[in-house]
């Protein structure tokens, strides 16, 4: 965003490779260690090889307050299996090292904060890493978080809501680097048969306050989705529908869905997003 | 001050107290490096809302008749103080008072919070509120202010408990609540509240998140101690009017911390007033089984503070153990937190054993039958009267100490006749109390 180089950022550049091409970025979100640390490896290799621009990598926690069933089901899983934070840089390395696509992690804050901020964003660096999604850190208790993205280059990617208000809007639109995540509705992750009217306001205001890359998330399960939002969003976010995929079909069902779901990312009109909207 | 301010805190307001600056009223959002918002940007303007709607009704003497009207003659306020005579012989002689909260309506301190934010609900329109509850104390609380207040009310337990708390599942369905079992993560009271505020995300517009503690994002920290002072308020005028002066120590038993943020508020500028916070110690600390968040946690956040948690290496929270389903969580308010770090409060474990001695002892020698959590609180009582003999056998009989009685026991009856072998090995209450049924 504003005041950052632009090209320092893994996520801005991939999204802006889509761009390119007249379409959104497509980002897929699985969990590290579901159903295996080498499965979430290779999981993320074929999204990457089968239209994913971005892998959302989830770091599985013991208090997930923003996800539903499926996603909980996968990370409950994966710390049975024993699962430690610290294979998430396998998993981010792992998938870095056999793909072009951007590599962010998401996780909730207290994981961060038990290893040391800067410690996590060292290694998330070293890991080929793009940056963190933070679903209960705001802007407002991120300092420690800013010096060390600063530090490292890493992405901030925030997240904004139908009820964020315009001054919230604007905080967090400028905290933000990489991509905003806007939430398309109020509620948890989980595939909905229809994608809210609200996300496209939502990616409208964030468009306002100046964001340039916004990314929907939350409900999104279908290519029919996908285009509704391609049309008015530089990104879409979907996750449960690819845990469900990997969970029931392995691997292959993961790269057959990413494919699938890539052919919604096409802008009909052919109209781009002119960077600084 | 006896003791000096310890680990990271905040040194300027540590300073500041102990060059006579005031502890009280402390306004959030953090308590030195404690508390804040570590929430979804989702709850934000709500938590914007309910901050503003608590400091406009704060501020407003309409609001305060309100709640002065429904705690006496809603739920009984004052509570009596009362001195436990017997009892203190037990205590190194010390002059034990029980701050009654057992006699509130519905049985404990929870009713004072429930009123309060019950009365907000109202006040931002909302028609729906929904809670967490671990043995079911805070959600028949719940439901009584939802009833009384016209409320729809939806009470999130763990699944486990609600199986183990059937009487008080039912207790909260006669007072119109409905009570939605929780089967995620551990299915503990920590789940309960991840559930809680998944529904609070989805249904933000309807819906008040009636939080039971002290803990938790900015405002509920400040604002449910608010509602708890009056607690503090009382004790201190009470003992003042009865003895014609201060305690030497006022004990209470911490869970997530508010019936403690209540009575401690009352003597937090009181520098002769030694406070003292006594912690779930399960099996005992060293067997890991425990609920000794401040003595053994590290700091991290969860359930929007920054506060003390039980926490593996990971920074996953490690699920806590008690015999007292009330205090039988991983986290801890920050301003509690806050606290200790400064040295104003001293926080100690308190094991099964030791709460269960003190629960028969105040039942055998009072005649009252404290709740389980109160027990660890009575513990702890005996402790420091026990010390205070040890420093100075003379003057030990002259020192007074108040402890916050903050529930009756009925609830706990079979759990009790459980730990003490009282029943009839094929009776059918046998069975219940095996399954740690609490009636």
């Amino acid at each position: 965003m504003a005041g950052h180089a632009e090209t320092a950022s893994k996520a801005a550049a991939a999204i802006d490779r889509a761009r390119s091409q007249g379409r959104a970025a497509l980002i897929a979100y699985l969990p590290a260690g579901y159903p295996s640390v080498e499965d979430s490896i290779a999981a993320g290799i074929a999204a990457a090889r089968n239209g994913a621009d971005l892998i959302e990598i989830g770091i599985p926690y013991s208090d997930p307050v923003m996800d539903g069933q499926v996603i909980q089901a996968a990370t409950t899983e994966a710390l049975a299996k024993g699962f430690h934070v610290s294979q998430v840089f396998d998993v981010v390395a792992g998938i870095t090292s056999q793909t072009d696509a951007a590599v962010l992690v998401m996780t909730y804050w207290n994981p961060v904060v038990r290893m040391g901020v800067d410690e996590f964003s060292r290694r998330l660096a070293g890991a080929g890493g793009a940056g963190l999604i933070t679903p209960d850190l705001i802007p407002d208790e991120a300092g420690e978080w800013m010096e060390a993205s600063e530090k490292y280059g890493l992405d901030r990617v925030f997240l904004v809501a139908p009820s964020s208000t315009p001054e919230r809007m604007q905080r967090t639109v400028d905290a933000s680097r990489g991509f905003v995540y806007a939430v398309s509705i109020m509620g948890v992750t989980g595939a909905r048969s229809s994608v809210s009217s609200a996300a496209k306001d939502v990616v409208s205001a964030a468009h306002g306050a100046g964001a340039e890359r916004v990314c929907v998330g939350l409900g999104v399960s279908n290519a029919g989705q996908v285009r509704e939002i391609a049309a008015y969003a530089e990104g879409v976010i979907v996750g449960t529908a690819l845990v469900k995929a990997l969970g029931d079909g392995g691997v292959d069902a993961v790269a057959s869905l990413t494919k699938d779901l890539s052919t919604g990312l096409t802008r009909e009109t052919g109209s781009t997003q002119e960077a600084g909207a | 001050m006896a003791q000096a301010p310890s680990g990271n805190a905040d040194n300027n307001t540590a300073e500041a107290f102990l060059q006579g600056g005031s502890l009280r009223h402390a306004p959030g959002p953090y308590f030195g490096n404690y508390g804040g918002r570590w929430m979804p940007e989702s709850l934000i303007a709500a938590l914007d809302e309910l901050e503003e709607t608590f400091n406009k009704a704060k501020d407003d003497p309409g609001f305060r008749a309100q709640i002065a009207d429904l705690n006496k003659n809603y739920s009984g306020r004052p509570s009596l103080l009362t001195e436990a005579k017997r009892f203190s012989q037990h205590a190194g002689g010390a002059r034990v008072f029980l701050k009654r909260e057992d006699l509130n309506h519905t049985g404990s301190h929870k009713i004072n919070n429930v009123l309060g934010q019950a009365l907000l609900a109202k006040r931002m329109g909302k028609t729906r509120i929904i809670a967490e509850t671990g043995a079911g104390q805070h959600g028949v609380a719940s439901a009584t202010a939802a009833a009384l207040m016209g409320l729809e009310c939806v009470v999130y337990m763990g699944a486990e408990d609600c199986r183990r708390q059937a009487l008080n599942v039912a207790r909260m369905e006669l007072l119109g609540a409905k009570v939605i079992p929780v089967t995620s993560g551990s299915q503990t009271l920590k789940d309960a509240i991840n559930d809680a505020l998944r529904d609070w995300v989805a249904n933000v517009s309807t819906t008040h998140y009636l939080l039971g503690t002290a803990a938790g994002a900015h405002p509920f920290p400040a604002m449910v101690r608010y509602f708890h002072e009056v607690i503090g308020e009382e004790a201190r005028a009470q003992i003042l009017e009865q003895e014609g002066r201060l305690p030497d120590a006022v004990c209470a038993c911490i869970g997530g911390g508010s019936n403690a943020i209540g009575i401690f508020h009352g003597f937090l500028d009181d520098p002769s007033v030694k406070l003292f916070g006594f912690e779930a110690g399960g099996d005992g600390v060293e067997t890991g089984r425990h609920a000794a968040t401040i003595t053994l946690g590290k700091p991290g956040v969860l359930h929007g503070a920054r506060s003390y948690l039980m926490q593996d290496d990971d920074g996953q929270t490690i699920e806590s153990h008690s015999i007292s389903a009330g205090l039988d969580y991983p986290g801890v308010g920050p301003e509690h937190s806050y606290l200790s770090d400064i040295g104003r409060v001293s926080y100690e474990p308190i094991t099964d054993s030791e709460a269960m001695d003190a629960f028969r002892l105040l039942c055998r020698t009072e005649g009252i039958i404290p709740a389980l959590e109160s027990s660890h609180a009575l513990a702890g009582a005996i402790k420091v009267g026990q010390r205070f003999a040890a420093e100075d056998a003379a003057s030990a009989g002259e020192k007074i100490i108040i402890v916050n009685l903050s529930g009756r026991g009925d609830k706990d009856v079979a759990t009790a006749a459980e730990w003490f072998d009282l029943l009839d090995k094929n009776s059918a209450e046998s069975e219940i109390g095996k399954e740690g049924e609490q009636l």
